[in-house]
Protein backbone atom coordinates (compact mmCIF):
# COMPACT_ATOMS: atom_id res chain seq x y z
CA UNK A 1 0.00 0.00 0.00
CA UNK A 2 1.64 3.34 -0.90
CA UNK A 3 1.02 5.05 2.34
CA UNK A 4 3.40 2.12 4.17
CA UNK A 5 7.30 2.35 4.66
CA UNK A 6 8.98 0.84 1.81
CA UNK A 7 10.71 -2.36 1.92
CA UNK A 8 14.33 -2.77 2.64
CA UNK A 9 14.40 -4.31 -1.05
CA UNK A 10 14.15 -1.44 -3.39
CA UNK A 11 13.70 -3.63 -6.24
CA UNK A 12 10.16 -5.41 -4.36
CA UNK A 13 8.77 -1.84 -3.87
CA UNK A 14 9.24 -1.71 -7.60
CA UNK A 15 7.83 -5.06 -8.40
CA UNK A 16 4.74 -4.81 -6.54
CA UNK A 17 4.25 -1.11 -7.82
CA UNK A 18 4.55 -2.57 -11.28
CA UNK A 19 1.97 -5.14 -10.63
CA UNK A 20 -0.38 -2.20 -9.70
CA UNK A 21 0.10 -0.16 -12.51
CA UNK A 22 -0.30 -3.36 -14.98
CA UNK A 23 -3.65 -3.98 -13.09
CA UNK A 24 -4.91 -0.46 -13.84
CA UNK A 25 -3.20 -0.84 -17.62
CA UNK A 26 -5.94 -3.62 -18.13
CA UNK A 27 -8.45 -1.74 -16.19
CA UNK A 28 -7.81 1.48 -18.37
CA UNK A 29 -8.21 -0.88 -21.63
CA UNK A 30 -11.50 -3.04 -19.93
CA UNK A 31 -12.92 0.66 -18.85
CA UNK A 32 -12.58 1.69 -22.77
CA UNK A 33 -14.12 -1.67 -23.84
CA UNK A 34 -17.06 -1.33 -21.87
CA UNK A 35 -17.21 2.51 -22.97
CA UNK A 36 -16.90 1.85 -27.21
CA UNK A 37 -19.28 -0.68 -26.66
CA UNK A 38 -21.81 1.14 -25.40
CA UNK A 39 -21.14 3.99 -27.53
CA UNK A 40 -21.36 1.44 -30.45
CA UNK A 41 -24.90 0.84 -29.33
CA UNK A 42 -26.28 3.93 -28.91
CA UNK A 43 -24.74 5.58 -31.22
CA UNK A 44 -25.30 2.75 -33.92
CA UNK A 45 -21.61 2.36 -34.91
CA UNK A 46 -20.70 -0.73 -36.11
CA UNK A 47 -17.05 0.34 -37.20
CA UNK A 48 -16.19 0.95 -33.42
CA UNK A 49 -18.22 -2.21 -32.11
CA UNK A 50 -15.43 -3.97 -34.77
CA UNK A 51 -13.08 -2.04 -32.69
CA UNK A 52 -14.16 -3.03 -29.46
CA UNK A 53 -14.20 -7.42 -30.95
CA UNK A 54 -10.40 -6.76 -31.86
CA UNK A 55 -9.35 -5.25 -29.05
CA UNK A 56 -10.41 -8.23 -26.60
CA UNK A 57 -7.44 -10.46 -27.34
CA UNK A 58 -5.46 -7.39 -26.26
CA UNK A 59 -7.29 -7.41 -22.64
CA UNK A 60 -6.60 -11.55 -22.71
CA UNK A 61 -2.73 -10.71 -23.14
CA UNK A 62 -2.68 -8.42 -20.38
CA UNK A 63 -4.36 -10.79 -18.53
CA UNK A 64 -1.60 -13.46 -19.36
CA UNK A 65 1.17 -10.81 -18.52
CA UNK A 66 0.02 -9.71 -15.02
CA UNK A 67 -0.77 -13.39 -14.50
CA UNK A 68 3.29 -14.57 -15.67
CA UNK A 69 4.41 -11.70 -13.41
CA UNK A 70 2.44 -12.33 -9.90
CA UNK A 71 3.70 -15.99 -10.33
CA UNK A 72 7.25 -14.53 -10.38
CA UNK A 73 6.50 -12.80 -7.82
CA UNK A 74 5.33 -15.08 -5.42
CA UNK A 75 8.06 -17.59 -6.60
CA UNK A 76 11.25 -15.05 -6.24
CA UNK A 77 10.01 -12.81 -3.73
CA UNK A 78 7.71 -14.88 -1.41
CA UNK A 79 5.61 -12.40 -0.10
CA UNK A 80 3.57 -12.35 3.17
CA UNK A 81 0.83 -10.24 4.73
CA UNK A 82 -0.53 -7.35 2.98
CA UNK A 83 2.30 -8.15 -0.01
CA UNK A 84 1.04 -11.17 -0.44
CA UNK A 85 -2.76 -10.11 -0.32
CA UNK A 86 -1.54 -7.55 -3.09
CA UNK A 87 -0.61 -10.35 -5.40
CA UNK A 88 -3.49 -12.38 -4.90
CA UNK A 89 -5.92 -9.65 -5.15
CA UNK A 90 -3.85 -9.27 -8.73
CA UNK A 91 -4.40 -13.23 -9.73
CA UNK A 92 -7.62 -12.71 -8.97
CA UNK A 93 -8.91 -9.07 -10.19
CA UNK A 94 -7.59 -9.99 -13.48
CA UNK A 95 -9.88 -13.06 -14.01
CA UNK A 96 -12.49 -10.46 -13.39
CA UNK A 97 -11.40 -7.91 -15.62
CA UNK A 98 -10.98 -10.72 -18.78
CA UNK A 99 -14.86 -11.31 -17.75
CA UNK A 100 -16.06 -7.97 -18.41
CA UNK A 101 -13.89 -7.69 -21.57
CA UNK A 102 -15.86 -10.89 -22.80
CA UNK A 103 -19.24 -8.92 -21.60
CA UNK A 104 -17.74 -5.75 -23.57
CA UNK A 105 -17.24 -7.84 -27.18
CA UNK A 106 -20.53 -9.28 -26.53
CA UNK A 107 -22.30 -6.39 -26.13
CA UNK A 108 -20.59 -4.87 -29.22
CA UNK A 109 -21.19 -8.06 -31.21
CA UNK A 110 -24.76 -7.98 -30.42
CA UNK A 111 -25.27 -3.78 -31.26
CA UNK A 112 -24.37 -4.82 -34.77
CA UNK A 113 -27.32 -6.93 -35.44
CA UNK A 114 -29.72 -4.52 -33.69
CA UNK A 115 -28.28 -2.09 -36.20
CA UNK A 116 -29.10 -4.60 -38.60
CA UNK A 117 -32.79 -5.49 -37.19
CA UNK A 118 -33.43 -1.48 -37.09
CA UNK A 119 -35.11 -1.62 -33.94
CA UNK A 120 -37.13 1.16 -32.76
CA UNK A 121 -36.69 0.75 -29.06
CA UNK A 122 -35.58 3.59 -27.04
CA UNK A 123 -32.16 2.70 -25.64
CA UNK A 124 -32.21 5.47 -23.05
CA UNK A 125 -32.77 2.65 -20.03
CA UNK A 126 -29.59 0.56 -21.14
CA UNK A 127 -27.73 3.76 -21.87
CA UNK A 128 -28.43 4.71 -18.11
CA UNK A 129 -27.39 1.46 -16.90
CA UNK A 130 -24.05 1.72 -19.32
CA UNK A 131 -22.87 5.04 -17.29
CA UNK A 132 -23.42 3.81 -13.95
CA UNK A 133 -21.95 0.77 -14.65
CA UNK A 134 -18.82 2.15 -16.14
CA UNK A 135 -19.17 4.53 -12.89
CA UNK A 136 -18.56 1.62 -10.82
CA UNK A 137 -16.25 0.00 -13.09
CA UNK A 138 -13.87 3.35 -13.27
CA UNK A 139 -14.30 3.40 -9.01
CA UNK A 140 -13.17 -0.54 -8.65
CA UNK A 141 -10.24 -0.07 -10.54
CA UNK A 142 -9.10 3.14 -8.80
CA UNK A 143 -9.48 1.08 -5.16
CA UNK A 144 -6.87 -0.69 -6.16
CA UNK A 145 -3.58 0.17 -4.66
CA UNK A 146 -5.31 2.90 -2.46
CA UNK A 147 -5.63 2.26 1.23
CA UNK A 148 -9.27 3.51 1.42
CA UNK A 149 -11.67 -0.02 2.71
CA UNK A 150 -14.42 2.89 2.92
CA UNK A 151 -13.99 3.37 -0.73
CA UNK A 152 -14.14 -0.30 -1.68
CA UNK A 153 -17.10 -0.47 0.08
CA UNK A 154 -18.99 2.28 -1.25
CA UNK A 155 -18.38 0.29 -4.70
CA UNK A 156 -19.50 -2.80 -3.61
CA UNK A 157 -22.81 -1.39 -2.11
CA UNK A 158 -23.29 0.91 -5.54
CA UNK A 159 -24.46 -1.75 -7.61
CA UNK A 160 -27.47 -2.26 -5.87
CA UNK A 161 -28.44 0.34 -8.38
CA UNK A 162 -27.25 -1.42 -11.65
CA UNK A 163 -29.78 -4.30 -10.39
CA UNK A 164 -32.75 -2.53 -9.79
CA UNK A 165 -32.38 -0.64 -13.39
CA UNK A 166 -31.94 -3.86 -14.79
CA UNK A 167 -35.13 -5.59 -13.45
CA UNK A 168 -36.45 -2.50 -14.97
CA UNK A 169 -35.42 -3.17 -18.50
CA UNK A 170 -36.06 -6.57 -17.80
CA UNK A 171 -39.58 -6.16 -17.10
CA UNK A 172 -40.00 -3.61 -19.77
CA UNK A 173 -38.49 -5.76 -22.75
CA UNK A 174 -40.63 -9.37 -21.86
CA UNK A 175 -43.70 -5.88 -22.73
CA UNK A 176 -42.46 -5.13 -25.66
CA UNK A 177 -42.29 -9.11 -26.61
CA UNK A 178 -45.98 -10.06 -25.16
CA UNK A 179 -46.90 -7.03 -27.80
CA UNK A 180 -45.37 -8.32 -30.91
CA UNK A 181 -43.81 -11.40 -31.47
CA UNK A 182 -41.63 -9.88 -34.12
CA UNK A 183 -40.03 -7.65 -31.36
CA UNK A 184 -38.48 -11.52 -30.01
CA UNK A 185 -35.45 -10.99 -31.94
CA UNK A 186 -34.19 -7.25 -31.17
CA UNK A 187 -35.53 -7.54 -27.37
CA UNK A 188 -33.55 -10.50 -27.14
CA UNK A 189 -30.27 -9.45 -28.18
CA UNK A 190 -31.20 -6.27 -25.79
CA UNK A 191 -31.89 -8.23 -22.95
CA UNK A 192 -28.53 -9.94 -23.41
CA UNK A 193 -27.20 -6.96 -23.33
CA UNK A 194 -28.47 -5.76 -20.12
CA UNK A 195 -27.91 -8.95 -18.57
CA UNK A 196 -24.02 -8.32 -19.47
CA UNK A 197 -24.16 -5.04 -18.19
CA UNK A 198 -25.62 -6.37 -14.84
CA UNK A 199 -22.61 -9.04 -15.13
CA UNK A 200 -20.14 -6.50 -15.31
CA UNK A 201 -21.39 -5.06 -12.25
CA UNK A 202 -21.62 -8.06 -10.44
CA UNK A 203 -17.69 -8.02 -11.08
CA UNK A 204 -16.76 -4.38 -9.87
CA UNK A 205 -18.27 -5.66 -6.52
CA UNK A 206 -15.77 -8.79 -6.77
CA UNK A 207 -13.13 -6.38 -7.45
CA UNK A 208 -14.33 -4.15 -4.59
CA UNK A 209 -14.39 -7.21 -2.24
CA UNK A 210 -10.48 -8.23 -3.33
CA UNK A 211 -9.38 -4.79 -2.92
CA UNK A 212 -11.13 -4.63 0.63
CA UNK A 213 -9.37 -8.05 1.84
CA UNK A 214 -5.80 -6.91 0.26
CA UNK A 215 -6.29 -3.56 2.54
CA UNK A 216 -7.82 -5.31 5.64
CA UNK A 217 -7.03 -9.13 5.55
CA UNK A 218 -10.42 -9.73 6.16
CA UNK A 219 -13.42 -10.76 3.90
CA UNK A 220 -16.69 -8.50 3.30
CA UNK A 221 -19.25 -11.02 4.26
CA UNK A 222 -20.46 -13.56 1.52
CA UNK A 223 -24.22 -11.43 1.50
CA UNK A 224 -24.32 -8.66 -0.72
CA UNK A 225 -27.69 -7.08 -1.09
CA UNK A 226 -28.62 -8.49 -4.49
CA UNK A 227 -30.75 -6.25 -6.72
CA UNK A 228 -31.59 -9.40 -9.39
CA UNK A 229 -34.65 -10.44 -9.22
CA UNK A 230 -35.14 -11.59 -12.47
CA UNK A 231 -34.16 -14.86 -11.86
CA UNK A 232 -37.62 -15.78 -9.98
CA UNK A 233 -39.76 -13.58 -12.31
CA UNK A 234 -43.04 -14.81 -13.97
CA UNK A 235 -44.72 -12.92 -16.32
CA UNK A 236 -48.70 -13.74 -15.18
CA UNK A 237 -50.36 -13.81 -19.49
CA UNK A 238 -53.96 -13.21 -17.79
CA UNK A 239 -52.04 -10.23 -16.01
CA UNK B 1 -28.01 -1.81 8.17
CA UNK B 2 -24.81 -0.22 9.87
CA UNK B 3 -21.25 -0.99 8.40
CA UNK B 4 -20.04 -2.09 11.64
CA UNK B 5 -22.84 -4.71 12.47
CA UNK B 6 -22.52 -6.26 8.76
CA UNK B 7 -18.52 -7.23 8.73
CA UNK B 8 -17.23 -10.47 10.50
CA UNK B 9 -15.49 -9.62 13.79
CA UNK B 10 -11.97 -9.43 13.34
CA UNK B 11 -10.12 -12.90 14.11
CA UNK B 12 -9.84 -14.08 17.73
CA UNK B 13 -7.94 -16.86 19.41
CA UNK B 14 -10.05 -19.12 21.05
CA UNK B 15 -10.56 -19.05 24.76
CA UNK B 16 -11.16 -22.76 24.79
CA UNK B 17 -7.81 -23.08 22.94
CA UNK B 18 -4.79 -26.20 23.06
CA UNK B 19 -3.46 -26.70 26.98
CA UNK B 20 -0.45 -24.67 27.49
CA UNK B 21 2.93 -27.01 28.47
CA UNK B 22 4.39 -23.52 29.23
CA UNK B 23 2.65 -20.66 30.30
CA UNK B 24 4.44 -17.15 30.84
CA UNK B 25 3.02 -14.20 32.79
CA UNK B 26 4.57 -10.63 33.33
CA UNK B 27 7.88 -11.61 32.62
CA UNK B 28 10.68 -9.46 33.07
CA UNK B 29 14.62 -9.86 32.57
CA UNK B 30 17.88 -7.60 32.83
CA UNK B 31 21.10 -8.01 31.71
CA UNK B 32 22.64 -5.79 34.83
CA UNK B 33 20.61 -2.35 34.31
CA UNK B 34 19.51 -3.38 30.75
CA UNK B 35 15.73 -4.20 30.36
CA UNK B 36 16.32 -6.81 27.86
CA UNK B 37 12.61 -8.54 28.33
CA UNK B 38 9.39 -6.40 28.98
CA UNK B 39 6.51 -8.13 30.67
CA UNK B 40 5.72 -10.69 28.18
CA UNK B 41 2.97 -12.92 28.78
CA UNK B 42 2.69 -15.85 26.24
CA UNK B 43 1.52 -19.85 26.67
CA UNK B 44 3.31 -22.07 24.49
CA UNK B 45 0.84 -25.02 23.91
CA UNK B 46 1.46 -28.91 24.57
CA UNK B 47 2.26 -30.70 21.65
CA UNK B 48 2.73 -27.57 19.06
CA UNK B 49 5.68 -26.04 18.03
CA UNK B 50 5.94 -21.78 18.78
CA UNK B 51 8.05 -19.88 16.72
CA UNK B 52 9.81 -16.64 17.91
CA UNK B 53 10.41 -14.49 15.17
CA UNK B 54 12.18 -10.73 15.20
CA UNK B 55 15.07 -8.67 14.86
CA UNK B 56 18.69 -9.22 16.59
CA UNK B 57 18.03 -7.78 20.05
CA UNK B 58 14.20 -8.33 20.48
CA UNK B 59 14.97 -10.58 23.55
CA UNK B 60 13.81 -13.63 21.82
CA UNK B 61 16.46 -15.61 22.78
CA UNK B 62 16.74 -14.33 26.32
CA UNK B 63 13.46 -15.43 26.42
CA UNK B 64 14.73 -19.11 25.28
CA UNK B 65 17.81 -18.73 27.92
CA UNK B 66 15.21 -18.30 30.52
CA UNK B 67 13.20 -21.62 29.97
CA UNK B 68 15.85 -23.53 31.56
CA UNK B 69 17.38 -20.89 33.37
CA UNK B 70 20.86 -20.85 31.09
CA UNK B 71 21.16 -17.28 32.54
CA UNK B 72 21.66 -18.41 36.62
CA UNK B 73 25.52 -19.28 34.48
CA UNK B 74 26.07 -15.47 34.10
CA UNK B 75 26.39 -13.08 37.22
CA UNK B 76 24.01 -9.67 36.45
CA UNK B 77 21.40 -11.66 34.65
CA UNK B 78 18.36 -12.04 36.41
CA UNK B 79 14.42 -12.81 35.76
CA UNK B 80 11.42 -11.40 37.51
CA UNK B 81 7.64 -13.01 37.02
CA UNK B 82 6.52 -16.20 36.26
CA UNK B 83 7.18 -18.95 34.31
CA UNK B 84 5.27 -22.12 34.82
CA UNK B 85 5.79 -25.65 33.36
CA UNK B 86 4.02 -28.12 34.78
CA UNK B 87 2.99 -26.54 37.84
CA UNK B 88 5.92 -24.97 38.71
CA UNK B 89 7.96 -21.55 38.28
CA UNK B 90 11.15 -22.42 37.21
CA UNK B 91 12.42 -18.74 37.22
CA UNK B 92 11.96 -19.53 41.42
CA UNK B 93 15.88 -19.93 42.85
CA UNK B 94 14.86 -22.94 44.49
CA UNK B 95 14.22 -25.04 41.73
CA UNK B 96 16.75 -27.92 40.56
CA UNK B 97 18.60 -26.70 37.75
CA UNK B 98 20.08 -30.23 36.99
CA UNK B 99 16.05 -31.68 36.87
CA UNK B 100 14.59 -28.45 35.29
CA UNK B 101 17.05 -29.09 32.28
CA UNK B 102 16.41 -32.30 32.12
CA UNK B 103 12.70 -31.03 31.30
CA UNK B 104 14.04 -28.43 29.16
CA UNK B 105 16.26 -29.54 26.20
CA UNK B 106 17.90 -27.16 24.00
CA UNK B 107 19.73 -27.39 20.79
CA UNK B 108 21.97 -24.55 19.40
CA UNK B 109 22.29 -22.88 16.05
CA UNK B 110 26.03 -24.62 15.34
CA UNK B 111 26.08 -28.24 15.92
CA UNK B 112 27.73 -28.75 19.49
CA UNK B 113 28.43 -32.52 19.51
CA UNK B 114 30.97 -33.84 22.34
CA UNK B 115 34.35 -35.16 20.92
CA UNK B 116 33.22 -38.54 22.04
CA UNK B 117 31.31 -41.26 19.93
CA UNK B 118 28.24 -40.98 18.54
CA UNK B 119 26.71 -43.10 21.68
CA UNK B 120 28.15 -41.67 24.06
CA UNK B 121 27.03 -38.17 22.89
CA UNK B 122 23.30 -39.61 22.64
CA UNK B 123 23.47 -41.34 26.53
CA UNK B 124 25.26 -38.43 28.28
CA UNK B 125 22.52 -36.64 29.73
CA UNK B 126 20.72 -40.30 30.19
CA UNK B 127 23.91 -41.33 32.44
CA UNK B 128 23.70 -37.98 34.31
CA UNK B 129 19.78 -38.20 35.36
CA UNK B 130 19.43 -41.75 35.83
CA UNK B 131 20.72 -45.46 36.29
CA UNK B 132 20.54 -47.52 33.25
CA UNK B 133 21.63 -51.18 32.57
CA UNK B 134 22.96 -51.94 29.15
CA UNK B 135 20.27 -52.97 27.12
CA UNK B 136 17.80 -50.13 28.39
CA UNK B 137 20.35 -47.80 27.34
CA UNK B 138 20.96 -49.55 23.78
CA UNK B 139 17.42 -48.81 23.66
CA UNK B 140 16.73 -45.50 24.48
CA UNK B 141 20.03 -44.28 22.19
CA UNK B 142 18.18 -46.61 19.17
CA UNK B 143 14.90 -44.77 20.18
CA UNK B 144 16.70 -40.97 20.49
CA UNK B 145 18.57 -41.74 17.08
CA UNK B 146 15.25 -43.09 15.54
CA UNK B 147 13.31 -40.12 16.50
CA UNK B 148 15.48 -37.43 15.36
CA UNK B 149 16.02 -39.60 11.90
CA UNK B 150 20.02 -40.20 12.31
CA UNK B 151 19.55 -44.36 13.21
CA UNK B 152 19.72 -45.47 9.56
CA UNK B 153 22.63 -43.12 8.88
CA UNK B 154 24.96 -44.24 11.72
CA UNK B 155 23.51 -47.51 13.30
CA UNK B 156 26.75 -49.03 11.52
CA UNK B 157 29.15 -46.91 13.27
CA UNK B 158 27.75 -45.74 16.79
CA UNK B 159 31.19 -45.86 18.47
CA UNK B 160 32.81 -44.22 16.07
CA UNK B 161 33.67 -40.16 16.78
CA UNK B 162 30.70 -38.03 16.65
CA UNK B 163 32.64 -35.26 15.28
CA UNK B 164 32.92 -37.33 11.62
CA UNK B 165 29.49 -36.67 11.00
CA UNK B 166 28.32 -33.58 8.33
CA UNK B 167 26.94 -30.70 9.65
CA UNK B 168 23.31 -31.41 9.13
CA UNK B 169 24.19 -35.15 11.12
CA UNK B 170 26.12 -33.61 13.89
CA UNK B 171 22.81 -31.10 14.56
CA UNK B 172 20.68 -34.01 14.00
CA UNK B 173 22.63 -35.76 17.26
CA UNK B 174 22.18 -32.78 19.26
CA UNK B 175 18.46 -33.21 19.24
CA UNK B 176 19.17 -36.64 19.96
CA UNK B 177 21.12 -35.85 22.99
CA UNK B 178 18.21 -33.42 23.88
CA UNK B 179 15.68 -35.82 23.57
CA UNK B 180 17.27 -38.97 25.17
CA UNK B 181 16.30 -37.82 28.75
CA UNK B 182 12.68 -37.25 27.20
CA UNK B 183 12.35 -33.78 27.93
CA UNK B 184 8.84 -31.70 27.80
CA UNK B 185 10.01 -28.76 26.02
CA UNK B 186 12.53 -29.11 23.58
CA UNK B 187 14.45 -25.30 22.73
CA UNK B 188 15.78 -25.17 19.42
CA UNK B 189 17.54 -21.81 19.17
CA UNK B 190 17.90 -21.21 15.02
CA UNK B 191 18.93 -24.87 14.36
CA UNK B 192 19.13 -24.60 11.26
CA UNK B 193 21.01 -21.32 10.89
CA UNK B 194 24.44 -23.38 10.17
CA UNK B 195 23.00 -26.22 7.48
CA UNK B 196 22.61 -26.67 4.05
CA UNK B 197 18.78 -26.26 2.39
CA UNK B 198 18.30 -29.95 2.40
CA UNK B 199 19.81 -30.90 5.82
CA UNK B 200 17.63 -27.79 6.90
CA UNK B 201 13.96 -29.69 5.89
CA UNK B 202 15.23 -32.87 7.62
CA UNK B 203 15.41 -30.61 10.80
CA UNK B 204 11.86 -28.78 9.81
CA UNK B 205 10.73 -32.42 9.12
CA UNK B 206 12.20 -33.52 12.16
CA UNK B 207 10.60 -30.98 14.27
CA UNK B 208 7.19 -31.95 12.37
CA UNK B 209 7.57 -35.41 13.80
CA UNK B 210 8.69 -34.46 17.13
CA UNK B 211 6.16 -31.94 18.21
CA UNK B 212 3.61 -35.57 18.79
CA UNK B 213 5.84 -35.91 22.21
CA UNK B 214 7.28 -32.56 22.51
CA UNK B 215 6.74 -28.97 23.51
CA UNK B 216 8.73 -27.21 20.83
CA UNK B 217 9.78 -23.49 20.98
CA UNK B 218 12.18 -22.67 18.05
CA UNK B 219 14.07 -18.97 17.47
CA UNK B 220 14.32 -18.16 14.04
CA UNK B 221 15.35 -15.94 11.75
CA UNK B 222 13.96 -17.19 8.84
CA UNK B 223 10.83 -16.25 8.08
CA UNK B 224 9.44 -19.22 5.82
CA UNK B 225 10.76 -21.95 8.08
CA UNK B 226 8.52 -20.26 11.25
CA UNK B 227 5.47 -20.30 8.26
CA UNK B 228 6.37 -23.67 7.52
CA UNK B 229 7.47 -25.71 10.71
CA UNK B 230 5.02 -23.63 13.28
CA UNK B 231 1.52 -23.79 14.72
CA UNK B 232 1.66 -20.35 16.47
CA UNK B 233 4.16 -17.49 15.88
CA UNK B 234 5.16 -14.73 18.29
CA UNK B 235 6.93 -11.56 17.12
CA UNK B 236 9.10 -9.49 19.59
CA UNK B 237 10.85 -6.18 19.13
CA UNK B 238 12.51 -4.22 21.53
CA UNK B 239 12.02 -6.75 24.24
CA UNK B 240 7.96 -6.55 23.98
CA UNK B 241 5.54 -9.12 23.01
CA UNK B 242 4.08 -7.78 19.98
CA UNK B 243 2.16 -10.03 18.61
CA UNK B 244 1.34 -14.07 18.69
CA UNK B 245 -0.76 -16.19 16.76
CA UNK B 246 -1.91 -18.61 14.78
CA UNK B 247 1.14 -18.64 11.80
CA UNK B 248 -1.36 -18.81 9.13
CA UNK B 249 -2.95 -15.62 10.53
CA UNK B 250 0.90 -13.68 11.48
CA UNK B 251 1.86 -14.58 8.03
CA UNK B 252 -1.28 -13.59 6.08
CA UNK B 253 -3.33 -10.80 7.74
CA UNK B 254 -0.63 -9.93 10.83
CA UNK B 255 -2.96 -7.28 13.34
CA UNK B 256 -0.18 -5.19 14.05
CA UNK B 257 1.83 -2.70 11.76
CA UNK B 258 5.07 -3.81 13.42
CA UNK B 259 4.27 -7.19 12.43
CA UNK B 260 3.63 -6.48 9.13
CA UNK B 261 6.57 -4.42 8.46
CA UNK B 262 8.93 -6.68 9.80
CA UNK B 263 7.71 -9.95 7.84
CA UNK B 264 7.42 -8.14 4.82
CA UNK B 265 11.11 -6.46 4.82
CA UNK B 266 9.96 -3.15 5.30
CA UNK B 267 12.32 -2.48 8.66
CA UNK B 268 14.81 -4.40 10.69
Amino acid sequence: MPNEPKHIVTSFEADLKKLRDMIATMGGLVERAVADATSALLEHNPELAGRVIEQDARIDSEQHAVEQFAVRLLALRQPVADDLRQVIQALKIVTDLERMGDYAANIAKRSIVINQVASSFSLSGLGQMAMLVQQNLKSSIDTVGEASPEKAIAVWRADQAVDDLYNTIFRELITYMMEDPRNITPCTHLLFIAKNLERIGDHTTNIAELTYYAITGDNLPDFRPKGDHTSAYVHSVDA
Amino acid sequence: MSTQAAFPAPFTQSAAGPVPRVSIRNLNFYYGATHALKNVSIDFPDRQTTAMIGPSGCGKSTLLRILNRMYDLYPGQRAEGEVMIGGQNVIDPSVNLNALRRRVGMVFQKPTPFPKSIYENVIFGVRLHEKLGKAELDERVEWALTRSALWGEVKDRLHSSALGLSGGQQQRLCIARSIAVRPEVLLLDEPTSALDPISTLKIEELVDELKQDFTIVIVTHNMQQAGRCADQVAFFYLGELVEAGPSSQIFTAPRERKTQEYITGRFG
